[in-house]
């Protein structure tokens, strides 16, 4: 196990042999020599005069303590709890440092991966699923890849944001040490001060220089959690103040001297060039300085935003077609013949003889349907631009400093590293913020108009349109049930490949099977003697990519509904049923802690309903329940409750405004949210046609976090894979109408 | 030239009448707190007060609103001792961030017409504006609490 290919001076893959038979994917690395620099700190290349910098981390300067984020935040509070982990260790109060994004450098490799990319299920911590996840990780350090995503943050930083903080601050003792002559065993720490034991104080700014001449203390030792100050407490997310005072800037916000405005129209049948166009009407509107022809379309440039959309708007375009199916009806036709061997993504998991066990008992099938949807965070995609003879510098928020790099080098013909990435606050990604179709399109007008900034500003409507969607699926699912219990489950899949589908864009295509589609699919944890999951990769659809949970938000409606579809068939409480085959104990547990929140006790009667369902995505569990009454408008979604496992929360508030987003975020886009195409573009151009849920909808949501989990787990995105199945369930339960399609409202009004 | 009055100072801009006042306020003058979601009055991100309503500056022309006065959240008197910006931070509602500027400058027209809003009025006034975070349940918390500091104070 653990070897890695090096396919090319860029890519490493971990071979699917070296994995089990598990997963490989090709990754990008920005740096040219990646791999034997890993180590390297990139602070040290801008560090001023009497600075110190111990790690990837921390910088102090005589005036400063900088602390550094190496995940985007893309308002999932990580700006803040990344600087905690490490303030924590080094004895900071919050608002003693300042907190900065890490360019691109392999230094920042996400060691998190490595809990997604074995092949192996978050349950199992057998030695083999160990040294699985530690090649993986291996392979990881290799590639360099730094990247936010997968509800990974604290997975990957847990350990290495608080030993980084411990360095610090013992580096800092020993360099008080030096000065003051004082053993360093008698030296205290306290809030951004060493301490000597007469009482004398030295600030950290005052021994950045002396700390700069001594080597790192390498070796000190995190604190033990029990003397923890911050982390697991409430604590106040440090962004909070400034966003509620609207003075945190966002990438949006930004401005520059001298600095022109560009909007787009690109061509709506993705991936497709321009044919022809006419600006005559555009040319003259008011403060309209050029027009020019980029790749997929055209960009205006104008002294303001709003008369650089509003000319664009103008433009008219012919544009070549798409090279996927341009009408709805055919990408579903498409799905429903890819269940062939040709399009075989892989069998997953295969336990007992399924075929036997579907001749036994009570045979059910279902085939349900999950479309296309858009991410559409509130901030629309945008980016400044700056190209010089030197090379390109960009202020765009995105979740891949390195894939940035590298895409806007190849769209204008320079070498990654001649591009300077500086990280942005985000209004929102979903997803959105991994893909790249401003980070283009901003180097290709920005290399028209060398030597001045241009800020670009996606439309809404431009957005909507360009906006690569969440995968579009369709499972094929039969199960059996005898004397009582769950005899077999065959659980079959057909959809396109969303994370394949963003390493290609990312210049790191792999061919092995998307493992995105496998969740919620493989990673049940119901005792079902027979049990089969196994996917297919539709070809020749739209391009898809990951959005908030990705595979699970698909997979695991899917799996959850049917599985309550057989309990229903075999008689018995869906919750009971759950509790009773749940193998995982403490997985089980989640379930037990929802029935108790929600009080289960059955069947409610009178038009209410309770449904439930469980998923583990990104290895952290969480189980939901969702309580609806039927009105004589239509659905009402009550209340919901969840219980969430991951292992340790850090931050207990910002914990439950997670949790409760991602059900907000799965239920309002399963009652009424998707992206249907009509002559090769999506027909949803903004929030009207692609609402979501808006706060009358909003149920009251109590969340409750465990930690028994023997790993730390991310938030992000696992409590949204539940809240569809567990709405679909819940209407089940109230109405007896069982709902096999996203999006609901397709079959009942929502009030 | 078109003079307006924003946050009390009085400003000039060199634009098209029909100009929406959200970029007027964004990319002329410089002022940020206003953001642009959808400029079709779908999400309420642009959320601004206009003699002392709740309007959105994406549907409001420069031309038109030039002699009214303006406040943005950067205008709000006293701005920190306001209690929906006290109950906002206190309840830890944002998220990304991006819509609450234009939540919170739709909670403060709200508490000053209803001063103690039911569930069912804060869902009336705040269902155009959208969070795609999903921090619904903090807004009305915040809500609640900014009425109950706000007759308090009285
Ligand atoms: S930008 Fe004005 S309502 Fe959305
Ligand atoms: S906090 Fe992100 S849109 Fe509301």
């Amino acid at each position: 196990m653990g070897h890695i290919q090096d396919l090319s001076r860029r890519a490493f893959v971990f071979g699917s042999a070296a994995m089990a038979g598990g997963i490989a994917f090709g990754f990008y690395s920005g740096a040219e020599a990646a791999a034997p620099t890993a180590s390297d700190n990139p602070l040290t290349a801008g560090l001023g005069p009497n600075s110190v910098t111990f790690n990837p981390w921390v910088e102090i300067s005589p005036d400063k303590i900088t602390l550094i984020a190496q995940h985007a935040d893309i308002g999932q509070g990580v700006g803040s709890v990344q600087p905690i982990m490490i303030a924590e260790e080094m004895d900071l109060d919050p608002g003693q440092f300042e907190v900065r994004f890490a360019g691109p450098s392999p230094a920042y490799f996400n060691t998190g991966f490595k809990e997604e990319l074995a092949p192996f299920l978050a349950s199992d911590q057998s030695p083999a699923a160990e040294a699985g996840r530690a090649a993986a990780l291996e392979g990881l350090r290799k590639s360099g890849m730094q990247m936010t995503g997968g509800s990974s943050t604290i997975p990957d930083t847990y350990e290495k944001l608080r030993k980084a903080g411990a360095v610090a601050r013992e580096t800092l003792k020993a360099a008080a040490a030096k000065r003051s002559g004082v053993a360093v065993a008698d030296i205290r720490t306290r809030s951004g001060h060493v301490i000597l034991p007469d009482g004398k104080k030295f600030p950290y700014v005052e021994l950045a220089a002396d700390a700069a001449k001594i080597p790192p203390v390498l070796d000190a030792q995190t604190r033990d959690p029990a003397t923890w100050r911050l982390i697991g407490k409430p604590m106040m997310r440090l962004d909070v103040r400034a966003k509620v005072l609207g003075e945190l800037k966002f990438g949006i916000d930004m401005k520059m001297e001298g600095m022109l405005y560009a909007s787009v129209k690109l061509n709506p049948n993705k991936g497709q060039p321009m044919k022809s166009y006419d600006a005559g009407k555009a040319q003259s509107m008011p403060g309209v300085k050029k027009i020019l022809e980029i790749n997929n379309g055209v960009a205006v440039i104008a002294t303001n935003s709003w008369y650089a959309m509003r000319a664009a708007d103008a433009i008219r375009c012919e544009w070549a077609p798409s090279v996927y199916p341009a009408e709805q009806a055919d990408h579903w036709k498409v799905l429903q013949s890819s269940f062939k061997p040709e399009f075989l993504g892989k069998e997953w998991r295969k336990i007992g003889d399924v075929e036997a066990g579907l001749k036994t008992g009570t045979r059910i099938e279902a085939e349900y349907r999950a479309p296309y949807v858009a991410h559409q965070p509130l901030e629309p995609l945008n980016g400044i631009g700056l190209v010089t003879d030197k090379g390109m510098e960009i202020w765009v928020g995105h979740q891949s400093p390195q894939f940035v790099q590298y895409v806007a080098a190849t769209a204008i013909g320079l070498k990654p590293e001649q591009v300077t990435f500086h990280n942005q606050w985000t209004g929102g990604s979903f997803g959105h913020r991994l893909e790249y179709e401003n980070v283009r399109v901003l180097a290709e007008i920005a290399n028209q108009m060398k030597g001045t900034p241009i800020k670009l500003v996606f439309s809404r409507e431009e957005d909507f349109l360009q906006d690569i969607p969440r995968q579009i699926a369709l499972a094929r699912y039969s199960g059996s049930i005898d004397k009582g219990k769950i005899v077999a489950a065959d659980l079959q899949l057909a959809s396109t490949a969303p994370f394949k589908g963003l390493l290609e864009r990312s210049g790191a295509p792999s061919k092995d099977p998307d493992p995105q589609l496998a969740a919620g699919l493989w990673n049940v944890y119901y005792d079902i003697p027979n049990f089969r999951a196994t996917t297919y990769e539709a070809q020749g659809l739209s391009p898809s990519t990951t959005w908030r949970s990705v595979g699970a938000s698909t997979g695991g409606f899917f799996t959850e509904s049917f599985i309550d579809e057989l309990i229903h068939a075999a008689g018995l409480d869906p919750m009971k049923a759950r509790i009773e085959m749940c193998a995982v104990p403490h997985y089980r547990k989640l379930l037990e802690t929802v029935a108790e929140m929600s009080d289960w006790k059955g069947p409610l009667g009178n038009g209410r309903g309770r449904g439930v369902a469980f998923v583990e995505s990104f290895g952290t569990p969480v189980a939901e329940v969702v309580e609806v009454t039927k009105t004589d408008r239509g659905i009402r979604i009550d209340r919901v409750w969840a219980a969430v496992d991951v292992g340790k929360v850090i931050d207990p508030v910002n914990f439950e405004n997670q949790v409760q987003g991602g059900i907000v975020w799965g239920l309002g886009h399963a009652i009424n949210c998707e992206l249907t195409y009509a002559k090769g573009a999506v027909q949803q151009t903004n929030y009207n046609h692609h609402e979501a849920m808006r706060i009358y909808q909003c149920p009251v949501i109590e969340v409750r976090g465990l930690e028994n989990d023997p790993k730390v787990r991310g938030v992000g995105e696992p409590p949204v894979p539940p809240a569809a199945p567990a709405l679909a369930n819940a209407i089940f339960a109230a109405t007896g109408l069982r709902i096999r399609e996203m999006p609901f409202n397709k079959f009942v009004d929502f009030v | 030239m078109i003079e307006l009055t924003v946050n009390g100072i009085k400003r000039s801009v060199d634009v098209v009448p029909e100009m929406p006042l959200l970029w007027v306020l964004r990319d002329e003058l410089g002022i940020t707190s206003a953001k642009y979601g959808c400029g079709v009055a779908q999400c309420g991100a642009c959320t601004v007060h206009i003699d002392g309503k709740a309007v959105r500056s994406c549907q409001a022309h420069i031309g038109e609103v030039a002699g009214k006065s303006i406040v943005t959240l950067e205008g709000i008197d006293k701005k920190e001792q306001h209690p929906v910006v006290q109950a906002w931070i206190e309840h830890q509602v944002p998220q990304c961030g991006y819509c609450q500027t234009g939540q919170i400058m739709q909670a403060i027209s709200l508490l000053t017409k209803i001063s103690k809003p039911t569930d069912e009025q804060i869902n009336q006034v705040m269902s155009g504006n959208l969070c795609r975070c999903g921090t619904y349940p903090r807004i009305r918390a915040a809500i609640h609490a900014a009425a109950a500091k706000k007759m308090a104070e009285k």
